[in-house]
């Protein structure tokens, strides 16, 4: 890899993990500290790596300056406390061991803690998923703003609340008691998916970066498959559900960056490998007796990998979408259940279902209305995707929804 | 919006219906189902097997155990589900798609379910 690449690299792979630790040794009083001492660490690299080179072992290199860097922050702090503010004594900056552990095994368990204590149930999900993007991925600021559609400004602001909120509730940085590990798990697994969506339907242009989301929300959720304490049959059953998803990535969209609709996907470029991987922890997750969302979302996204329409394929997704709303209903899987209940049972009984559904401000109903009369009631049908035009924001979305009226005529 | 349960009774189609036919009826069901949790207005609901059900009764101030019921009569309660409603009239519009309706003699029971206010 060239100089530089590198760093920008290594920034994403070992920036986390250098804040993660800091952060987990000085709390989360301290965090703006432990970010600080990480971002100084990189920029002693692209200043002193161009002029001596590249160490041999550059984690390694990075690893020991973090923590050179965070000996000499705590000692000037200690000194500073003792001789000049002896009345904070107490405070845990003088008593707090000086020496920080870079060990393997403390990366990932700092990792892990951090994970939990960001998807903390006390700060909202957006700022769930600013500071997952920001503290355990490592993306920039300005990425973050890109993939918000919105400016740094905004989201520094968001960072800040969601970081002072942090500091209010007193939260720690560690695995949750046995007994609170289920609904712990569930927050930090929607925060998981949330971040994957992101990545997945986001409006952003830049391709590379929303696929890096997706790539991050899968290694998250499969560290959590890497310990005992997380590894539940609901973590295999999302990272499947995700793998699934990931595997059209390069499929879902032409040269020109138009989204292409399933049907018209060209599947000799969906990706085998993680279909496969899916299909792995598909299997991993049916351990234990509970069927959560991710069982049923996983199983449905396992369907999709196999194009060929046949009545068992479409029979099998509308069953599971038949399960999936009564554990948690969404306008979305409504939508989609009543698509596959037109392709099992028959755009007749499809159209008396979905007229039901009353979903006047989504534009995917009116498409949906359009798609199911195409054939019945061509007039009826444009009428439809006519509404649908009129509520739809975005231009690829605009396009598609013209393009089926031109069919029409 | 009130909870209503929509009561199903029927006889145990196991006694008078093929296995292709029995499977046929649970489809029907799920998809019934599956329509109304797609309206958001789903709860909860549960099948009742008749298989070794009991029931109760008191005969001489004592409690009596009997077999059965054996779903072998239209009113015996087969399942329930509950939904949420604006007004009988809609709970009333759910339950009049339940597949156990196809078989003549068998009934879908309206009840509104009290609310734990202290009044109802």
């Amino acid at each position: 890899m060239e100089q530089q690449e590198l760093i920008p690299h290594l920034f994403r792979t070992e920036y986390r993990k250098i804040v993660s630790v800091l952060c987990k040794h000085f709390g989360f009083d301290q965090i703006e500290t432990a970010e600080d001492l990480a971002s100084e660490t990189f920029l002693t690299a692209a200043q002193t790596w161009p002029l001596n080179g590249i160490p041999p072992n550059p984690v390694a290199w990075l690893y020991t300056v973090a923590k050179n860097n965070a000996k000499n922050y705590l000692h000037r702090h200690s000194i500073f406390d003792k001789k000049l503010v002896p009345e904070l004594k107490k405070s845990s900056l003088v008593s707090v061991e000086t020496e920080i552990d870079m060990s393997e095994k403390n990366i990932n368990d700092s990792q892990l803690q951090m994970m939990f204590a960001i998807c903390h149930p006390s700060i909202p999900a957006e700022a769930q998923v600013g500071l997952s993007l920001r503290i355990l991925c490592g993306f920039g600021i300005e990425e973050i703003a890109d993939a918000f559609l919105t400016n740094k400004e905004n989201i520094n602001k968001r960072l800040f609340r969601a970081k002072e909120k942090l500091r209010e509730e007193k939260i720690r940085i560690e695995l949750p008691a046995p007994l609170e590990i289920d609904e712990r798990l569930a927050t930090v697994l929607t925060t998981i998916y949330l971040l994957f969506n992101e990545g997945y339907y986001s409006v952003s242009n830049d391709q590379t970066l929303r696929k890096d989301f997706c790539f991050e929300a899968m290694r998250l959720c499969k560290m959590l498959t890497e310990n005992k304490i997380s590894n539940k049959p609901e973590v295999s059953a999302l990272l499947a559900l995700m793998c699934f998803h990931a595997s059209r990535f390069d499929a879902r969209f032409n040269k020109n960056g138009e989204l292409v609709l399933y049907e018209e996907q060209d599947e000799s470029i969906w990706d085998k490998e993680l279909i496969e991987r899916g299909a792995y922890y598909l299997h991993q997750s049916t351990t234990g007796n509970k069927v959560s969302k991710y069982h049923i979302e996983a199983s449905i996204a396992y369907w999709h990998t196999i194009k060929a329409d046949t009545i068992e394929k479409w029979e099998n997704i509308l069953q599971l979408y038949n399960q999936l709303l009564q554990i948690e209903y969404s306008p979305i899987a409504a939508l989609n259940r009543t698509y596959a209940l037109s392709k099992a049972n028959g755009k007749k009984a499809a159209i008396i279902e979905a007229e039901k559904l009353n979903l006047f401000d989504n534009h995917f109903y009116f498409m949906l209305l359009g798609e199911l009369y195409s054939g019945i009631d061509d007039e009826k049908a444009k009428q439809n995707f006519f509404r649908a035009l009129s509520l739809a924001k975005t231009q690829p979305d605009k396009m598609s929804i013209q393009k089926r009226i031109d069919k029409l005529k | 919006m009130e909870e209503y349960a929509l009561i199903m009774r029927h006889e145990d189609g196991s006694k008078i219906a093929s296995p292709e036919q029995m499977q046929a009826w649970m489809k029907q069901t799920m998809d019934w189902i599956g329509g109304i949790a797609a309206q958001n207005k789903f709860v909860s609901g549960t099948g009742l097997p008749f298989d070794g059900a009991r029931v109760i009764t008191t005969k001489n101030s004592k409690p009596v155990i009997t077999n059965g019921p054996f779903g072998e009569i239209k009113e015996t309660i087969g399942g329930l589900i509950v939904v949420k409603a604006d007004s009988f009239d809609e709970a009333v519009e759910f339950a009049k798609g339940c597949p156990v309706l196809q078989g003549e003699g068998n009934s879908m029971e309206v009840r509104k379910i009290a609310k734990n206010d202290g009044v109802h």
